[in-house]
């Protein structure tokens, strides 16, 4: 809006947009107006009355104090949110929000940072008026996350509000009337949306608290310290809660530009993990089967003695993509150093057809805030809310307002908004993309060429293809983790290149990974030099890594059977290697069976460092808490290792120092999309039309070793290990919902609960990866047969 | 409550035309149609009516949740509408409602002593039904008839002015 106004508030004059209302421009203005109800970020519910304020317009006053949330502002207005009148009715309201309030701060979790107990220290009486009884109100389970003492409850329907406009789940409801009011579902089930934790931040009193961090610590015992989250690609801002070196809890800063206000549940609560009882504290060194506890120095020195005695062109580096920065800068540095260019952080893919053509700095496409501005946004094989939680809320905002939301998947996605979704099987979706390219006149070249020419768009595709010129270039076409575990990922990746061109709309990738953009920076990549420069040769992606066998392997925060997209294949890879060293922040099972040397490395706020977030912002961090027992942050581990390599330039004094080094080498890196070369995608698809292909969905609470160690988080639904089958599918297979199954994929072989899902396409089951009973499994998505069991068999019956 | 950008309508995987029966749809559509289809959500509370007077004066959760399906609304935004006002009862109920007004001008003209005589004489606390089930007392908010308190509503007719003994025989007239 251009036309300002000049509104009084206290007697200051405030340049204020018409239509605002009071109490945002006096926020802005610093004059601080108690409320409950209000939130900037929520839709205005006046209904605590926290924040009356005295009011007149052009000279006449408004007969009573009015809401300072609910009242727009005019020319002429003239606000006082301290004069006799408006305390008054200030202090009115808080002595009627405490009738019903019980006196439990001692006892109450929120007590120390309670918006109601601050703003009572400011106006409520000493003396309660009240003598009658109080209300008590029975509490609901919300799940393993949220807790609930609705007796504290102010109904200020913030969370109500919360739940139905961001996350789009309309849960949670106001019943009752009066003294009955009460917040609740009314049908107590668990509150299981990916974003719900919010709520226990927006919760003004104790009614909404978080399950785990509850009865741990007080607010005031608390230091707050920066850091950004280590999950998915939009890297959002926290605010860490230490106390006596250990996180307590996880909150989130504001950051308009990346989380806005908000944070997932899993960038919330997945700190539990650090405080496990499998972290890894102390070096081990695996002799003659035994393993033992070893000083730092031995244990580095045999990893630098093995590893320059072997040979490099049979050396392999796998780094997670949630690696900072400074950790893939310098494990890039020593593995070039020692002429080992087998170096690569994208574990979950299998197809690197493309890599001579893949751009050096891939991203979003966009800057994360222009996401809710598109008006048409294609999803290609994206679990989009289990994948970006946060991205997905970005995409909700679009469709709110107007934007058509379009996906190409193998399941149909609960979308908590209007959209067009293609559901068909991995192979079909290559084709599915052909059609919407045809229908847009793309022409393609090579094997493109001929699948565009050989396809028939149906209704829906020319639908999409429509919509996507309809947006005027205001649209994007994106590609999420499914895809990128596509075993046609490459042609995938050229088709949606062709269909944006054609459409006139940008092209992106949703970063599945903290740093999955910032791992293209810093050179963990076979093709990618740090400074996301051309190598002159492409060495071994990851799928040639465990095709060739190599003889000595590195890994970086990994466990080889969970985080790495063909768990059977990287175990026996790392059988057959004849030296295996893993550097870990945790002890688990896999790596004491595939490595000989175990280096504890500090995880998540435990080290300083930098990620690169999915619209390509640096974003660096202190660490918060030291590592446990004798782990040490990875930057300053493969310092000495460096060192004691004889790599020259490893006298870094501190991180700040890697990543300005690497900055520098950045310097001129921008973040662009568009294919390096020319050169049609080469090969046939790889994937079978028929029979059964596993679609190996990662878990959103499975993403990371970290993760998957809250134990909060393991309890919410959806991360069990389980065969989902559509029902025309089942019938054709003679399979039963509850039925237990054998999978064989390949060699591998799992078994598991079979369950009937309408949302699964047919010729598809769908059997996530990277949980417990998944780590027998071949890829991600790849062909399988299923084959019931008839006796009831060890694993159903655990399950 | 009106959200800035809840969804306005939910899909609910039923077929419509396995809830209720024909005639009760029937009637229900006839308030869909007062209103804009985007606004269908409007009739919920004649609906809700219509659907209680065929359920023996009272809802199930099982009939508000197929009401929010025929409605396409959201379940709970059902329950909350069902819970407010009064005049739904979530619980079985008697054959009969007897209501009787509480608020202040009832209150100040004796409808304390109608609920006291009521309870003793048929052995029901406010809010229980009979032995035999002929009638549940409910304590109601103003009916709005305050000009002839104490006001009394038997199911959905107003009687005013009442004493004990005119309530009786009214009462005695229940089968
Ligand atoms: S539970 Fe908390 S956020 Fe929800 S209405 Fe009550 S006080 Fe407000
Ligand atoms: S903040 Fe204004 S009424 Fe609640
Ligand atoms: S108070 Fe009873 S009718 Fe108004």
């Amino acid at each position: 809006m251009t036309d300002k106004i000049n509104i009084e508030i206290d007697g200051r004059v405030c340049e204020a947009a018409p239509g605002e209302m009071i109490i945002a421009v006096a926020d802005r203005e610093g004059i601080s107006i108690p409320r409950f109800c209000y939130h900037k970020k929520l839709s205005i519910a006046a209904n605590c009355r926290m924040c009356l304020v005295e009011a007149e317009q052009g000279g006449r006053p408004f007969p009573k104090p009015v809401p300072a949330c609910a009242t727009p502002v005019g020319e002429g207005l003239k606000v006082w949110t301290r004069s006799p009148k408006a305390i008054e009715a200030q202090r009115a309201t808080m002595e009627f929000l405490l009738i019903n309030h019980p006196l439990d701060c001692p006892i109450c979790d929120q007590g120390g940072e309670c918006e109601l107990q601050d703003v009572a220290m400011g106006y409520g009486g000493d003396v309660s008026r009240f003598s009658e009884r109080k209300r008590v109100v029975l509490d609901e389970d919300l799940g393993p996350l949220i807790a609930t003492d609705m007796t504290r409850c102010i109904h200020c329907t913030r969370c109500v509000r919360f739940c139905a406009e961001i996350a789009g789940v309309r849960e949670l409801g106001a019943t009752g009337r009066g003294e009955d009011m009460r917040i609740g579902t009314y049908i107590a089930h668990a509150v299981t949306h990916e974003l719900a934790g919010n709520v226990i931040d927006l919760c003004p009193v104790g009614a909404l608290t978080s399950k785990p961090y509850r009865f741990t610590a007080r607010p005031w015992e608390l230091t707050g310290r920066d850091s950004i989250a280590p999950h998915d690609g939009l890297g959002s801002n926290l605010r860490l809660h230490v106390r006596r070196g250990q996180v307590m809890r996880v909150h989130p800063n504001d950051n308009e530009a990346v989380n806005e206000t908000w944070i997932s549940d899993r960038d919330r609560f997945s700190y539990a993990g650090l405080n496990g009882a499998d972290r890894l504290t102390v070096p081990m060194i695996k002799r003659e089967g035994e393993w033992q506890q070893v000083e730092w120095t031995d244990a580095l020195t045999h990893v630098a003695e093995r590893l320059k005695a072997a040979d490099s062109a049979d050396t392999g580096w796998l780094l997670a993509p949630n690696a900072t920065l400074e950790e893939l800068y310098l494990a890039a540095r020593i593995a070039r150093g020692l002429g080992c260019d087998n170096i690569d952080h994208r574990l979950r893919q299998q197809d690197f057809r493309a890599d001579a053509a893949d751009p050096l700095f891939p991203w979003l496409g966009l800057p994360v805030a222009e996401l809710p501005r598109q008006r048409a946004i294609l999803l290609i094989g994206s679990h989009i809310r289990q994948e970006q939680p946060l991205l997905a809320h970005r995409i909700r905002q679009a469709a709110l307002d107007g934007a058509e939301v379009l996906c190409v998947n193998p399941l149909e996605l609960e979308l908590n908004h209007r959209s067009t979704q293609i559901v068909s099987t991995p192979a079909r979706m290559v084709a599915d993309l052909a059609a919407i390219a045809k229908a847009l006149d793309a022409r393609g070249s090579g094997v493109m060429a001929d699948l565009i020419g050989a396809s028939a768009p149906t209704d829906a595709h020319t639908a999409v293809a429509q919509t996507l010129q309809q947006a005027d270039g205001q649209g994007v076409v994106l590609l999420g983790a499914l895809a990128e575990a596509h075993p046609d990922y490459s042609l995938l990746k050229a088709l949606a290149g062709v269909i944006a061109e054609a459409a006139g709309v940008r092209f992106g990738y949703l970063p599945a990974a903290a740093n999955s953009v910032g791992a293209h920076l810093a050179g963990a990549h076979p093709a990618i030099l740090p400074g996301a420069h051309p190598a002159e040769t492409t060495r071994l992606a990851i799928g040639a890594m465990f095709d060739k066998p190599l003889t000595s392997l590195v890994l970086w925060g990994l466990e080889p059977d969970r985080d790495v997209i063909d768990a059977a294949r990287a175990m026996a890879a790392c059988e057959r290697a004849k030296f295996v060293v893993a550097c870990s922040a945790f002890d688990a099972p896999s790596l004491r069976t595939a490595a000989d040397v175990l280096l504890p490395i500090g995880a998540f706020a435990e080290t300083s460092g930098t990620f690169v977030n999915a619209g390509g912002i640096w974003q660096s961090f202190q660490g918060a808490v030291a590592p446990p027992g004798e782990a040490r942050p990875g930057w300053k581990v493969l310092r000495v290792l460096g060192n004691l390599l004889d790599l020259s330039g490893f006298e870094y004094r501190d991180s700040a120092e890697v990543r300005e080094e690497l900055a520098a080498l950045c310097a001129e890196a921008t973040p662009d999309n568009t294919p390096r070369t020319n050169q049609a995608v080469t090969g046939p698809t790889l994937i079978a039309e028929t029979g059964l292909t596993r679609v190996g969905a990662v878990p959103c609470y499975a993403l990371d070793p970290l993760v998957r160690r809250a134990p909060a988080l393991a309890r919410m639904p959806g991360a069990e290990f389980s065969v989902r089958l559509h029902p025309d599918q089942a019938a054709e297979l003679g399979l039963a919902d509850g039925d237990c199954v054998r999978i064989t994929q390949g060699t591998a072989q799992a078994e598991a609960h079979l369950f009937i899902d309408t949302r699964i396409a047919v010729g598809t089951a769908l059997i996530p990866a990277a949980v417990s009973g998944s780590e027998g499994l071949g890829a991600m998505i790849g062909a399988i047969t299923l084959e019931r069991l008839s006796g009831r068999t060890a694993y159903c019956e655990r399950g | 409550m009106s959200f800035r950008n809840a969804p306005q309508a939910v899909a609910h995987d039923v077929n419509k035309a396995d809830l209720f029966t024909p005639e009760i749809r029937t009637a229900i559509d006839a308030h869909i149609a007062k209103y804009p289809p985007e606004w269908k959500q409007s009739a919920v509370m004649p609906a809700l009516s219509i659907l209680q007077d065929a359920h023996g004066g009272w809802l199930t959760t099982d009939l508000m949740n197929d009401l929010a399906a025929y409605l396409d609304m959201p379940a709970v935004s059902v329950y909350e509408v069902a819970t407010f006002y009064g005049m739904y009862d979530l619980e079985p109920q008697g054959r009969h409602k007897v209501c009787i007004c509480n608020s202040i001008s009832c209150m100040l003209n004796g409808s304390e002593v109608l609920i006291e005589h009521v309870e003793h004489k048929y052995g029901v606390k406010v809010g229980e039904t009979t032995a035999d089930g002929r009638f549940t007392l409910k304590e109601v908010e103003c009916l709005g008839a305050c000009r002839d308190a104490p006001a009394v509503m038997l199911n959905k007719v107003y009687h005013e002015k009442l004493t004990p003994e005119a309530l009786d025989t009214l009462i005695d007239g229940l089968e």
